[in-house]
C-alpha cells in the first residue's frame, strides 16, 4: 500500500453498510435491470436504500475484498447500495467496489447534499460523462432553506442534462415518488472535447463508463480490457472541475454572509483552545450515558436479573436433562466456564448493551460532523504514533471493545496504520467490560496508585506507537478530510447505523466468542489451564511482587478480560499491588475473542508476533514497575 | 503583482491563499474532487499548533495534515479579493 491516504472521508460507513456488488462476479439476477445508488459519503443514500427495497437485502463480501455489498429489490429491479466516494477510481478497496457496482449499472440514482454541491456535483458530471442514465436526488432541502442558500433547480437540471429532484431524505419517501426518479432518468450532458475523446477509447473497451476511467488512467480497468492507461487524468479532472465551478456559479445563490451557529461550532470544535474543552465536555456526556447508564445499571440489570438468574439456571436445568453433570459434555456446555452459559451470558448481556452504546455515541459524533473535526484536532498528536486523525475512530471505539475496534481498523488507509493501531489496542486500551472492574479497583487503592497505573498505561501506549512508526516500513498517509458541515443528528439514522454496526459486529466476533471459550474449557478440563497457572506463579510472586493466586487472574483474563480484574477483587493486594496487577492485566493479553480477530484481520503471522508481544511487554513492564514502586 | 510564496503549512488562520503547486500522483485528483486544485483561491480557516491546516473554499472545508501541508505552495494573497 502507498502511505497516501485513500479516501478523504471519514465515515466509517465504508466498513459497515455498503457495499456492493460485483455484478458480474457475485451471483445475481441475470436479467433484472440495475438500479445503484451512488454518493458522497454521508448523503443520505442508504436512507434512499432502505426506501427503495425496505427491510428485506442481501449482505455478501465483495470477492477479494472485506468490503461488504448490500443488494436489494424495488419492483422488477435489483438495487445496489454503493460506499460513499467522491469520484468513480480506484484509489482504494471502497472505490474499486463502488466502481464495479456503478460500472453495471442502468440506472443511477445520484444523491446530492444541496448545501455541498461544489463537492458532490464532480462525482454527478463524472456519472454523466461514463454516459449512465442518472437521476440526481438533491437532498438536505431543508438545510438548504434554512441556510438561505437559493439553488436554480431548472437551470441546474439544464446544465448537467439529467433530471434533479430536490428531496429531504429523512422526513420520507413515497413510493410513487421512487417510481418518478427512476422513470426519468436519462443521460445527460458532455462536453464537446470529452465527448470526442471517449468516442476513441469507445471503439476499444464498448462501453462509455469503462472507456472514460480508462481515459482517466485506471489501471484495473484498462487492464481488465488489454489496452494502455490513459494519462489524461489531471486534465479530464480540471476541466469537469472547472465545469462543476462554472454550473455552481450560475445555479447557486448563497448570500448569508453571517456564520450559521453550525459553522462557528464546527470552528470551535477544531482549534484546541475551545476543542479540548468541548471535547472533555463530549467525553463526560458520553462517560454519563456509557459508563453510568449502561455500563453499570443497565448491564447490571442484563448481566445478573437476566443472565445469571434467568438463562443460566435454565439452559443449565435443560442440558442438565440430556447430560449427566459429571460428565465433560457437561462443564465445556454450561460448566463455569461453559460456551452456552458464559458466552452467552457475556456476549448478550454484557458486551452487546457495551458496543450498541459505543455504537450510538460515535453515530452522533460522526452524524453532527463532529468526528472528522476531533481527528482534524488530534491529528497531529497521533502523528507521533505513526498514525492520522482517522485513527480516532478505533482507538476510541477500543474503549468500549476492543474486538469491534480491530474490526473497525479497516478505515484507516494503510496496512502500516492497521498494524500500528491494532498493536495499541491489543496492548494499551482496556475495553469497557474491563475498565468498570479497574475503576473500582483504583478508588480502592487511591489517588497515588491510579496516577502510577494511568502514566504506566499511557507511557506504554505511546512507546509503542512511536516504537512501530521507526520500525516499520514506509510512512504514515497524511491527513486529507473532508470536514462536512455541522448538523444535528437525526436519531432514526443514528439508530440505523447503530443497527447494522451491532449486526456486524455480532456477525463476525460471535463465532470466535464462542470457540474462544471453546477452547479455554478444553484446556481447563485438560489440565492445561492450571499447568499454566501453576508456572505462572513463581514469575508473579518473585518478578511481579504479587500473591501466587495473582496467576490465576492473570489466565482467567485471557478468556474474559474483566475476568482477570474481577479475580483481583478477591486479594488482598495493597495499593500499588492493585497498580502492578492491573498494568500487567491491561497489557496483557486480550480477550480471546479479540485475540481471533486479530488473526483473522492482520494474519496468524502478524497477530502471534502481538499476541506474544503482549506477554512479554506486560510482564517485563509490571515487573519494572513492582521493582521501581515496592 | 507577485504574491510571497509559503508551504501551506507556515499559513495563519484567517489568510486568503492561491493553491501554486498541489503534490503530484495519487493524491492530486483526491484534492481536485474536493474542490482544490492548482490557481483555486481558499482560505486558511485554522491552522493548528501541529501544522495541521484547515481550508475552506466557499462551504467546503478540507483538513490537511502537517506532512501534506508542507508539500503545497501557496501564495498568500493582500486581503480578501472581492
Amino acid at each position: 500500500m502507498s502511505a497516501e491516504p485513500s479516501d478523504s472521508s471519514f465515515s466509517f460507513e465504508h466498513q459497515d453498510k455498503h457495499r456492493h456488488a460485483g455484478l458480474g462476479r457475485l451471483k445475481n439476477d441475470a436479467l433484472a435491470s440495475k438500479i445503484v445508488l451512488a454518493g458522497n459519503p454521508n448523503v443520505g443514500k442508504s436512507i434512499i436504500f432502505n426506501a427503495l427495497s425496505g427491510m428485506n437485502v442481501d449482505v455478501s463480501n465483495y470477492p477479494g475484498t472485506t468490503v461488504e455489498v448490500v443488494k436489494g429489490h424495488f419492483r422488477d429491479y435489483e438495487v445496489f447500495d454503493t460506499p460513499g466516494i467522491y469520484g468513480v477510481s480506484s484509489f482504494n478497496d471502497e472505490e474499486i467496489v463502488a466502481r464495479d457496482i456503478i460500472l453495471e449499472a442502468d440506472i443511477i440514482l445520484n444523491v446530492v447534499d444541496g448545501t455541498h454541491l461544489e463537492r458532490d456535483l464532480f462525482l454527478t458530471q463524472q456519472l454523466i460523462d461514463m454516459g449512465k442514465k442518472v437521476v440526481v436526488l438533491l437532498n438536505f432541502m431543508d438545510d438548504v432553506r434554512r441556510y438561505h442558500i437559493t439553488i436554480d433547480i431548472a437551470k441546474l437540471s439544464q446544465f448537467l442534462g439529467v433530471m434533479v429532484f430536490p428531496i429531504t431524505a429523512l422526513e420520507g419517501i413515497a413510493l410513487d415518488q421512487l417510481d418518478r426518479f427512476i422513470g426519468s432518468a436519462r443521460e445527460g450532458m458532455q462536453r464537446e472535447e470529452l465527448h470526442s475523446l471517449l468516442h476513441g477509447m469507445l471503439a476499444m473497451v464498448g462501453a462509455q463508463g469503462e472507456a472514460l476511467l480508462v481515459l482517466e488512467g485506471d489501471q484495473f480497468v484498462a487492464e481488465r480490457h488489454g489496452v494502455r492507461q490513459g494519462t489524461k487524468r489531471d486534465e479530464i479532472y480540471i476541466a469537469r472541475r472547472n465545469r462543476v465551478n462554472y454550473i455552481v456559479n450560475q445555479v447557486l445563490n448563497d448570500v448569508s454572509t453571517s456564520r450559521s451557529f453550525a459553522e462557528r461550532l464546527g470552528y470551535w470544535v477544531i482549534k484546541p483552545l475551545t476543542g479540548i474543552p468541548a471535547l472533555l465536555a463530549v467525553l463526560y456526556v458520553a462517560y454519563l450515558f456509557i459508563g453510568k447508564f449502561v455500563a453499570q445499571e443497565l448491564v447490571n440489570f442484563t448481566e445478573h436479573q437476566i443472565g445469571n438468574t434467568l438463562w443460566s439456571p435454565w439452559i443449565r436445568g435443560l442440558v442438565g436433562t440430556l447430560l449427566p453433570a459429571s460428565s465433560w459434555w457437561y462443564t465445556l456446555l454450561v460448566g463455569e466456564y461453559g460456551v452456552i452459559t458464559m458466552t452467552t451470558t457475556y456476549l448478550l448481556f454484557l458486551l452487546l448493551p457495551l458496543v450498541v452504546s459505543f455504537y450510538i455515541a460515535l453515530a452522533i459524533m460522526e452524524d453532527s460532523g463532529y468526528l472528522p473535526r476531533l481527528a482534524t484536532m488530534v491529528d497531529r498528536m497521533l502523528g507521533f504514533l505513526g498514525l492520522n486523525g482517522r485513527a480516532v475512530i478505533p482507538l476510541i471505539l477500543g474503549f468500549g471493545c476492543v474486538t469491534s475496534a480491530t474490526i473497525t481498523t479497516r478505515l484507516l488507509s494503510s496496512e502500516r496504520e492497521k498494524t500500528i493501531a491494532t498493536a495499541i489496542l491489543q496492548f494499551a486500551i482496556p475495553c469497557s467490560a474491563q475498565l468498570a472492574v479497574i475503576a473500582a479497583l483504583l478508588a480502592g487503592a487511591g489517588f497515588g496508585a491510579s496516577l502510577v497505573y494511568v502514566a504506566v498505561i499511557f507511557t506504554v501506549l505511546v512507546l509503542i506507537g512511536t516504537m512501530l512508526d521507526k520500525v516499520l516500513p514506509g510512512q504514515s498517509a497524511p491527513l486529507l478530510l473532508d470536514l462536512p458541515p455541522m448538523r444535528l443528528p437525526r436519531m432514526n439514522n443514528v439508530f440505523r447505523k447503530t443497527g447494522i454496526r451491532t449486526y456486524y459486529f455480532m456477525k463476525e466476533a460471535t463465532g470466535w466468542f464462542f470457540i474462544g471459550a471453546l477452547a479455554v474449557g478444553i484446556a481447563q478440563l485438560t489440565g492445561l489451564l492450571q499447568v499454566l497457572e501453576r508456572g505462572l506463579a513463581p514469575l508473579v510472586v518473585h518478578w511481579l511482587r504479587l500473591p501466587a493466586d495473582a496467576s490465576v487472574a492473570f489466565i482467567m483474563g485471557i478468556v474474559r478480560r474483566d475476568f482477570g480484574a474481577a479475580g483481583l477483587y478477591q486479594m488482598a493486594l495493597r495499593p500499588m499491588q492493585v497498580t502492578v496487577a492491573l498494568v500487567v492485566i491491561t497489557l496483557f493479553v486480550p480477550c480471546i475473542a479479540s485475540l481471533m480477530v486479530m488473526m483473522k484481520e492482520r494474519g496468524w503471522k502478524e497477530g502471534s508476533v502481538i499476541w506474544i508481544g503482549t506477554w512479554v511487554v506486560a510482564f517485563t513492564v509490571g515487573g519494572i514497575v513492582a521493582h521501581m514502586v515496592m | 503583482m507577485e504574491n510571497p510564496s509559503i508551504a501551506l503549512d507556515k499559513a495563519t488562520a484567517g489568510q486568503w491563499l492561491r493553491i501554486k503547486t498541489l503534490p503530484d500522483g495519487q493524491l492530486h485528483p483526491q484534492f481536485v474532487r474536493l474542490g482544490l486544485h492548482e490557481g483555486q483561491r481558499v482560505r486558511c480557516l485554522e491552522r493548528l499548533p501541529g501544522g495541521t491546516v484547515v481550508l475552506q473554499k466557499n462551504r467546503q472545508q478540507v483538513a490537511i495534515g502537517h506532512s501534506l501541508a508542507k508539500s503545497i505552495v501557496v501564495a498568500v494573497l493582500p486581503e480578501e479579493p472581492s
